[in-house]
């Protein structure tokens, strides 16, 4: 490899990255706007769930209790109905997920025996968020029901005593919140990084292929390494940059803390790195049309990293023959990574498996892609 | 090695060079060989095979059989070793087109290997050469087409290679600048730059030192323009003009010591084995038959009648043969 060439053929990759609005715009803008619509599309945190009251009895104890559900940040009282027809309807039209019918002897059964019940309907088309409301609203109810028994034996005089034999002491590491947001947007920066930099090398061959350039540069002395270098190189920064803007939304926008050091993120973005733009280049050089190209670069960067990388959907929740699949995808290992680093300030020697697996993975790629080019026509 | 590359070889070499594409024959045992310092036009229809040719010497498209030696180098064997002596333009344009001038230049430059304290002063003979001086600064894809072919051979050039393969510089380009790029070539050619050149303007052969006829990917003809001319015919032009071309046409088929007729323009001309004595023959011959010829003349063919006649002759052989 001549250093001579290499730089020939970077800065003229450079130069027409510069002049080609579209390289640019997928480069910088898309990391912003899928920071923005993945960031806040894809949350697992189930709040304000809207609600549809029918209270059948429309005493002081029916209005506290439907008070609780107006209270907690769970729910979200849309509508107060006066006919099952119309909590019905209501939940065909989608106005509410959760119905809560109180009975009309609610208070009558409360204080004649001591005991009493409420309907709790569930729309369970999306049976998660119907699993967690009937949860959110059972925590409501017992809330409700056990200050109605405090209250009670203290207007009979006996102070009440609640025995708890045993009790967790939970401490939450990492996303001590729980929100889902800190263990989203880290898997959402790698999306991202995959998408951005496979679609980015994805064009550089086959562009010089719809050009014509390809026939003079194959007929120079350029070597194969050269002209795969040569035209990665510039990428790379370019890929940094990206690395940057994600990781300044990530904790400046959306406030995710970033506990590891940027010497820990930049080693393993940039092998990461060497992964796409391995797998755009490869596939630049295999399809020799730009549309075709790009087409199969997002199917092969994007799906895998969305559905198989463990970002959203947990890979050990899935059946053994997808999570040995998952082995395979190279975005798994940069999950695995890139949240380690961000919520728990992991270094290098506590990553180094899956280091090594993205360390194997990229200079596999980058090996085979070296080898596909030839510098020949047809 | 030095034998190889011993400067009394010529710089370019093909024997026996066959190039199938599945069943397709697109370049059927060619052989020839180019002089140092020569000019050899390559020629034919399109899709005769001339590009074929050009790209295998170029280390671009491997043979399917024969030899191919380019600077003493066998091509199939050490294309790289070859790429660093040539110069290659290929048919379509392929400079960048969202580069300027200078960026073009300085790529190829690099890429070539120029000396860095060679490369300024290689640059501005480039400019210069292809008329670009003060427009350095523009995008390639502004430029006319005459302006883009002559970048193109300037950044050919750049790395001053010893031997040139310029694939159809001239198609699409106004005649003016036609004549320029073709005092460009000689201008390098008397610089001892082997140049293989095609083309399918027929005019352009007679810029040539020799000229190779190729039809349906074989060699019909080669030599100089004026041995082609004398030779390839087996006979003589006369120029015939009448009122009632039609007529004299089919007249002149079973006319004695004519061997060919064919129309161009509003004139015949006539292929016959003599053309002193038929100078006399014919105009009796046809008046004889009423027919009154306005004018016979003796001319010396053009190129282009000798080709469009090796052609005609040599594609109906070959659908005979088969």
């Amino acid at each position: 490899m001549k250093l001579r060439r290499l730089k020939a053929m970077a800065v003229k990759e450079v130069l027409q990255i510069w002049r080609d609005p579209r390289s640019l715009t997928i480069a910088l803008l898309m990391p912003f706007t899928q920071m923005f619509l993945l960031g806040y599309g894809v949350t697992l945190d189930i709040k304000h769930i809207p609600v549809c009251t029918f209270d059948r009895e429309a005493s002081q104890n029916s209005q506290a209790l439907l008070k609780r559900f107006e209270a907690s940040q769970y729910f979200t009282i849309t509508r107060n109905v006066q006919s099952y027809s119309a909590l019905v309807s209501a939940i065909d039209r989608a106005d509410c997920k959760l119905g809560i019918v109180v009975p009309p002897d609610f208070s009558e059964r409360l204080s004649d025996l001591g005991t009493t019940s409420v309907q709790a309907i569930l729309d369970a088309t999306d049976n998660n968020t119907a699993n967690i409301s009937y949860s959110y609203a059972l925590a409501v109810v017992s809330g409700y029901s056990s200050d109605v028994q405090i209250s009670w034996s203290s207007q009979q005089g006996r102070p009440l005593q609640l025995i708890q034999p045993m009790v967790v002491q939970a401490r939450v590491w990492f996303n001590e919140d729980l929100d889902s947001r800190n263990f989203i947007i880290p898997g959402v920066v790698v999306v991202i990084m995959a998408l951005v930099g496979a679609q980015l090398t994805s064009l550089t061959i086959s562009r010089e292929w719809e050009r014509g350039t390809m026939e003079l540069l194959i007929s120079t002395p350029v070597k194969p390494s050269e002209v795969m270098c040569g035209k990665l190189i510039p990428y790379l920064v370019l890929g940094w940059i990206d690395a940057a803007f994600c990781l300044l939304i990530a904790t400046q926008w959306f406030g995710v803390p970033f506990r590891g050091t940027i010497l820990t993120l930049f080693l393993t973005t940039t092998l990461f790195l060497g992964v796409v733009l391995g797998i755009g280049y490869l596939i630049s050089v295999l399809i020799r049309s730009q549309v075709g190209a790009s087409q199969i670069a997002l199917l092969v960067t994007m799906l895998p990293a969305q559905l198989l990388s463990g970002y959203v959907f947990p890979i050990d929740q899935m059946p053994i023959l997808l999570q040995k699949l998952t082995y395979l995808v190279y975005a798994r290992y940069y999950v695995t990574i890139i949240k380690a680093i961000f919520l728990k300030g992991a270094d290098i020697p506590a990553l180094l498996s899956p280091i090594m697996f993205l360390l194997v993975y990229s200079l596999a790629i980058v090996a085979l892609a070296a080898r596909a080019f030839r510098k020949k026509l047809g | 090695m030095s034998a190889f590359r011993d400067t009394s070889v010529a710089p370019i070499i093909v024997k026996d060079l066959v190039k199938r594409f599945g069943d397709f024959v697109a370049v059927d045992h060619v052989s020839f060989e180019v002089a140092r310092g020569q000019i050899m036009g390559f020629l034919g229809p399109n899709g005769a095979g001339k590009s074929t040719i050009i790209r295998i010497l170029c280390g671009l498209l491997r043979p399917t059989a024969g030899h191919a030696v380019v600077a003493g180098i066998d091509v199939a064997r050490d294309p790289e070793a070859v790429r660093q002596r040539i110069g290659y333009m290929s048919q379509k344009f392929s400079l960048y087109r969202d580069l300027t001038v200078e960026e073009n230049l300085r790529f190829f430059g690099g890429i070539y290997g120029v000396p860095a304290a060679e490369l300024a002063e290689r640059i501005r003979f480039a400019v210069d050469m292809a008329g670009l001086a003060g427009r350095e600064k523009a995008l390639v894809g502004t430029l006319a087409g005459g302006w883009q072919q002559r970048l193109a051979l300037g950044c050919a050039v750049l790395h001053r290679p010893p031997i040139l393969f310029l694939d159809e510089p001239t198609s699409g380009v106004e005649p003016a600048s036609r004549r320029r790029f073709w005092d460009l070539i000689h201008t390098l050619a008397q610089e001892n730059v082997t140049v293989l050149v095609s083309t399918h303007y027929m005019d352009e052969a007679e810029y040539c030192h020799r000229a190779a006829l190729i039809n349906q990917g074989h060699l019909v003809a080669i030599g100089s323009p004026e041995s082609l001319k004398q030779k390839a015919l087996g006979g003589e032009f006369l120029l015939l003009e009448s009122e009632a071309l039609g007529p004299t046409l089919t007249a002149l088929q079973d006319a004695p010591g004519v061997l060919d007729s064919s129309v161009f323009g509003n004139a015949i001309h006539v292929l016959v084995a003599d053309a002193e004595k038929s100078l006399g023959e014919l105009a009796s011959y046809l008046e004889a038959r009423g027919l009154r010829p306005r004018r016979i003349a003796r001319i010396a063919p053009s190129l282009e009648d000798v080709f469009v006649r090796l052609v005609a002759t040599d594609t109906a052989n070959r659908r005979q043969a088969a």
